[in-house]
């Protein structure tokens, strides 16, 4: 680890404040992305600003008809969350298998889509759901968060308050996962709801994240398994290496997508 | 013997002693020991695999907060150190010995492999050392590398070292040739197999470490290492590296978090600590992180093999014909010529009666990791080839591959093998019923349609294994190159109050040799389990030792305890006999008393004990006082633990997943002292026997010769829900060749298992081979590319 200066504001203000006042801060939450980077000396920050202890970060609301997630939340709160069980419990199975316990009591919805690993899974979540992120500045849907591997819509003085996830009718995400790091290889979230049909893809992307219209087109015309079952996706554009080829992963998104549209019902 | 000593006597499951400190947090592992104004080190690695050290420019690293001494290659070379040695010489077939580049402790000229060591920085905190590390300025002239095992001997290659041409170590060969041509001219059907056996990554729980002190006052070295054995470390960095003389450097392995094989090795990180201590004058730590163990512990297996096995009509066995390729990686490690073939070639037999063997192993240099021995060493390598040609062999003849084995077993015994290898004794086929039994083999069709209905691929494998272990006679490995001998020390030191301790030269890290190591002394004695404190892992503490490698510390190193109590018992009855006024020949020693025949005389142990120490009896007596004796060991042949796996698996079709549906292990390890141990052995043997068949893969980007797989982002461990709930079963044949029966069982999981769960992947697929790790990405290709069932049959 480099050097830095250490800031652990009280409030939310007071996190902005400490990101505008140095000259190249970065945001630490949970920390499962952000130390083991640092321990490896590969990012040299000037000033680190924790906002994983910010308690006005970490709730989560079920109002109207939407869950309304705070940045700050532990993986492990969604997962055990009765009010994300009640409406919404693909979310919270999808949360329930990130990483393992002791990265989800310490890793954050806010830190997991600032980082936006092509591999993570809260990616396909938002995606899949129409989901709204909020910020200390503006609102950013979900279809414009993402923008490229680890690459996001936001400004480097921008902190991620909450997210919002409008309830689904049926919803349910397959993933399958890398053997060695057990991140989704290939992680479709599927959905029905105010938004029409989704299908979001991730961990198999060369850019991240992505919407997998063919099936969504599918979808509209018949909710079924088979109506994806036999919608193969190109692999231009997928991930090679040596957990699996171009060609596995698009023949994967057909699995998960067929296995989720079984499981949401 | 009272109620306390027969519930952990031999062959009983006394729970493990040492595990009270270990699940505590009490362990004293070497990064938990700090020294007195102790520094810290750092090692610059190179980013190349294969570049020339144009100059290094050390002065700002030299500046920089904290630092101490930054020390590079030249530095070491002006000490005139010998560079780390490889302790066994293997001779080609034309009779040259193996062609050796040089082994720096620090790169000199040229750096080899990704992680190579070019300089040791020493600063005051270890941040410092690994901040100042980045400062060093090295001026590399990038050059191509040899990675690929299948190029690296083509006359275009890139040269790893110029020593070596055609980056050729050394090309060797074991058996009868003549008759094996002969063998495969008269064969009915001859059944070949090419084979990769996959490159693995050790992965110890702890990572290596050093702390290397010099006593200005005495000019005595003290280094404390992850090693699996000290003596060892002492000789080759006296005698070779030339760091100390062997009595004024002492090395201690305290407790050491598993190895593996990895920790038997000398490396560059503990050798540069050691001197350095004296450079710097103060002590130097070191320890590794994960990065550094994956990058630089020696590696293991890494085979590529053509096997043909020849057959008669009837499905005999007549002739085997190997040539394999085995990746040494850029520089010999400590017993790396060994590996591929003295415990390799000479185990091809298998447990079959195989009257012609002809094997060839070309030992390779490439611009990777050192690679030498890793649980099994060439014994898994040998199992893989064997049992995957006796299966495919059952299969294109149409034969049942449990009776194909049983018509090919040997049965005879002693039994002489064409490679080297007298086997003792042993019964194949009593493992193979039970295992059959065991796993209801009768019941698998039903079991793979009822799979089939699920939409699932059911497969079943075999592999009825034999590995050689009890590493070994002095006199056998002295004369097929081996630098030391293969024997062990064992010292019994019974205190006045009769409680014991017990010197070894076999060292623990994770075999539990606290435990079983006492419960013999427990029960030859008739102390409680209690009473016996077993040390290990200090040079000034025990006399000398070989360490603990090859599942030699039962078979040798328990023996060698063995034969020290029996100098222990015979000297006991003489003071016995003395004191008691009776002749030796009239005392019994039964459950820690000594009584003479026939009268109502007795003494107890710790009455005897005591009587030793003060010896105020012993006037007018030729006996010594004090109550100690020491043994050392060499064994008369190698030991043959054998037996059978057998592994059914189940691949979803559509994603190419494959879950092990039931595993069973049946195994002949002779004498079993604690059968709970053996079984911990057994199943983590297993468990790295499932890792390597189907998720563990040490891979390098064939052109850079960067390491792909420095993580576990992508260094795929078994986890526990890869594996299945094991059953095990235990066969005994005992050992003839040593007083307690033993034969060992610390590898043979590791050994046996991979060939069993290929064999079920490609009976399930329904094809010849797959390449391990049978990731499912390997299972879906391979489905793609299979024929359909119907056209293949
Ligand atoms: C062993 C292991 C296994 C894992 N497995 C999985 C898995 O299976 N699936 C998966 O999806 N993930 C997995 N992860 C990643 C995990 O989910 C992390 O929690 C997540 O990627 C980062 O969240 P964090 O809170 O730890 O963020 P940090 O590491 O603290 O920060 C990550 C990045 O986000 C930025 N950031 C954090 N909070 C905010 C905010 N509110 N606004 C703006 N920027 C912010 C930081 O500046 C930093 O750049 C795994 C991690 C580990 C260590």
């Amino acid at each position: 680890m480099y050097q830095f200066n250490y800031h652990r504001p009280k409030t939310l203000d007071e996190a902005v404040k400490a990101l505008a006042g140095a000259d190249d801060p970065k945001l630490l939450a949970g920390g499962q992305t952000l130390i083991p980077t640092l321990k490896q000396r590969l990012a040299m920050p000037s000033d680190l600003v924790d906002i994983g202890s910010l308690t006005d970060l970490r709730y989560i609301k079920a109002e109207g008809d939407a869950l309304t997630i705070g940045a700050g939340t532990k993986h492990a709160d969604v997962a055990a969350s009765a009010d994300v069980m009640t409406h919404n419990p693909a979310l919270a199975r999808l949360a329930d298998n990130i990483g393992d316990p002791a990265v989800r009591h310490m890793g954050t919805l806010g830190g997991s889509i600032a980082n936006n690993d092509p591999a993570a899974d809260y990616p396909g979540a938002c995606l899949g759901l129409d989901a709204k992120i909020h910020t200390t500045k503006r609102l950013i849907e979900a279809d414009e968060f993402f923008t490229g591997m680890f690459e996001t819509a936001l400004e480097d003085d921008e902190i991620i308050k909450e997210v919002t996830f409008p309830h689904p009718e049926k919803a349910a995400y397959m993933k399958f996962a890398n053997p060695a790091s057990r991140y989704a290889m290939v992680g479709v979230f599927v959905s029905k709801g105010p938004w029409g049909i989704r299908v979001a893809v991730t961990g198999a992307g060369q850019d991240g994240v992505f919407r997998a219209s063919e099936m969504e087109a599918a979808l509209e015309k018949n909710w079924s398994p088979d109506a994806v079952a036999n919608v193969k996706i190109s692999p231009d554009g997928l991930n090679t290496d040596m957990h699996g080829s171009a060609e596995y992963r698009a023949h994967l998104i057909t699995v998960m997508a067929k296995r989720a549209v079984e499981a949401a019902g | 013997m009272t109620a306390e000593i027969s519930e952990t006597g031999i062959g009983k499951p006394a729970r493990r002693k040492e595990d009270f400190r270990f699940i505590t947090g009490n362990g004293h592992y070497t990064d938990d020991i700090n020294r007195p104004h102790q520094t810290h080190a750092s090692f610059l690695r190179s980013p190349h695999a294969h570049a020339r050290i144009r100059s290094i420019d050390i002065s700002d690293a030299e500046k920089a907060e904290g630092v101490l001494a930054v020390f590079t290659g030249q530095d070491i070379a002006r000490d005139e150190l010998g560079g780390l040695i490889c302790g066994w010489t293997v001779t080609s077939k034309d009779g040259e010995p193996m062609k050796v580049g040089p082994h720096p402790v620090l790169a000199l000229d040229t750096v080899r492999y990704v992680g190579d060591h070019v300089a040791m920085v020493v600063a005051e905190t270890r941040e410092q050392a690994e901040a100042a590390a980045e400062l060093i300025d090295v001026d590399y002239d990038a050059l191509p590398a040899a990675v690929s095992l299948a190029s690296c001997q083509n006359g275009d290659a890139p040269q790893v070292h110029p020593e070596a041409p055609r980056n050729t170590c050394f090309e060797w060969e074991l058996g009868n040739k003549a008759e094996t041509e002969a063998a495969f001219s008269k064969a009915a059907r001859i059944v070949s197999l090419d084979l990769e056996n996959n490159r693995l990554i050790p992965n110890a729980m702890e990572p290596r470490a050093a702390i290397g002190e010099f006593d200005k006052g005495t000019g005595d070295y003290t280094l404390w290492t992850t090693s699996q054995n000290p003596h060892v470390a002492r000789l080759v960095l006296s005698a070779f590296v030339g760091v100390a003389p062997e009595h004024k450097l002492r090395v201690i392995a305290p407790d050491v978090g598993g190895g593996f094989g990895s920790k038997i090795f000398i490396y560059s990180e503990e050798t540069a600590c050691a001197w350095a201590s004296a450079k710097v004058g103060r002590p130097i730590k070191w320890t590794g992180n994960r990065s550094e163990a994956f990058l630089s512990d020696a590696h293991g297996r890494d085979h590529l093999s053509k096997a043909e096995l020849a057959l008669d009509a009837d499905g005999k066995m007549l002739g085997l014909r190997v040539k394999t390729v085995a990746n040494l990686g850029a520089y010999l490690s400590t017993f790396s010529a060994a590996v591929p073939t003295y415990l390799y070639g000479t185990l091809l037999s298998g447990q079959y009666d195989l009257p012609a063997i002809h094997v060839e192993v070309d030992g390779v240099y490439t611009h990777t990791a050192p690679v030498d021995a890793y649980r099994g060493a060439g014994r898994p390598e040998a199992t893989y080839l064997i049992e995957r040609i006796a299966e495919t062999a059952a299969r294109e003849i149409g034969m049942d591959p449990a009776e194909f084995r049983r018509k090919n077993f040997v049965r005879e015994f002693p039994h002489q093998t064409p490679v080297i290898m007298n086997y003792d004794i042993g019964n194949y086929e009593a493992s193979l019923d039970a295992a059959l039994e065991a796993i209801d083999y009768k019941g698998f069709p039903a079991r793979r349609a009822e799979a089939e209905s699920r939409g699932k691929l059911r497969g079943i494998g075999f592999s009825t294994y034999i590995e050689a272990c009890g590493l070994a006679p002095s006199a056998a490995v002295g004369s097929l190159g081996a630098g030391v001998g293969l024997w062990e020390s064992a010292e019994v030191r019974v205190n006045p109050t009769g409680n014991i301790d017990v010197l070894t030269g076999s060292h623990s890290h994770g075999q539990g040799h606290e435990t079983t190591f006492a419960q013999l002394v427990s029960s030859r004695l008739g102390v409680p389990l209690d009473d016996v404190e077993i040390v290990h892992g200090d040079t000034d503490k025990v006399q000398f030792g070989m360490g603990t490698y090859g599942s030699r510390s039962g078979a040798v190193g328990m023996s060698a305890i063995s034969r020290a109590l029996d100098k222990i018992e015979a000297k006991a009855k003489k003071i016995a006999a003395h004191l008691m006024e009776a002749a030796v020949e009239d005392i019994v020693f039964e459950n820690g008393t000594f009584t003479v025949q026939g009268t109502d005389k007795s003494m107890a142990w710790a009455e005897l004990s005591l009587a030793a120490y003060t010896a105020h009896g012993f006037a007018g007596s030729d006996l010594e006082p004090g109550l100690k004796e020491g043994a050392f060991y060499d064994p008369t042949n190698f030991t043959f633990p054998a037996g059978c796996h057998i592994c059914e698996v189940e691949i979803d079709p559509d994603t190419g997943v494959t879950k092990i549906a039931n595993f069973v292990a049946v195994d002949d390890f002779g004498t079993i002292i604690n059968p709970m141990i053996v079984e911990g052995q057994v199943h983590g043997g297993i468990a790295q026997g499932v890792g390597q068949a189907l998720l563990e893969h040490g891979v390098y980007d064939p052109e850079s010769g960067q390491l792909v797989t420095g993580s576990y982002m992508d260094y795929c461990m078994p986890r526990a829900d890869d594996l299945p709930s094991f059953r095990l079963g235990f066969t005994t044949t005992e050992c003839p060749s040593n007083p307690l029966g033993m034969k060992g069982c610390g590898e043979a999981g590791a050994i046996a298992s991979p060939p069993a769960i290929i064999n079920a992947v490609t009976d399930a697929l329904n094809i010849r081979e797959i390449a391990m790790p049978a990731t499912p990405a390997r299972v879906w290709a391979a489905l793609q590319a299979r024929q359909p069932r119907a056209a293949a049959e």
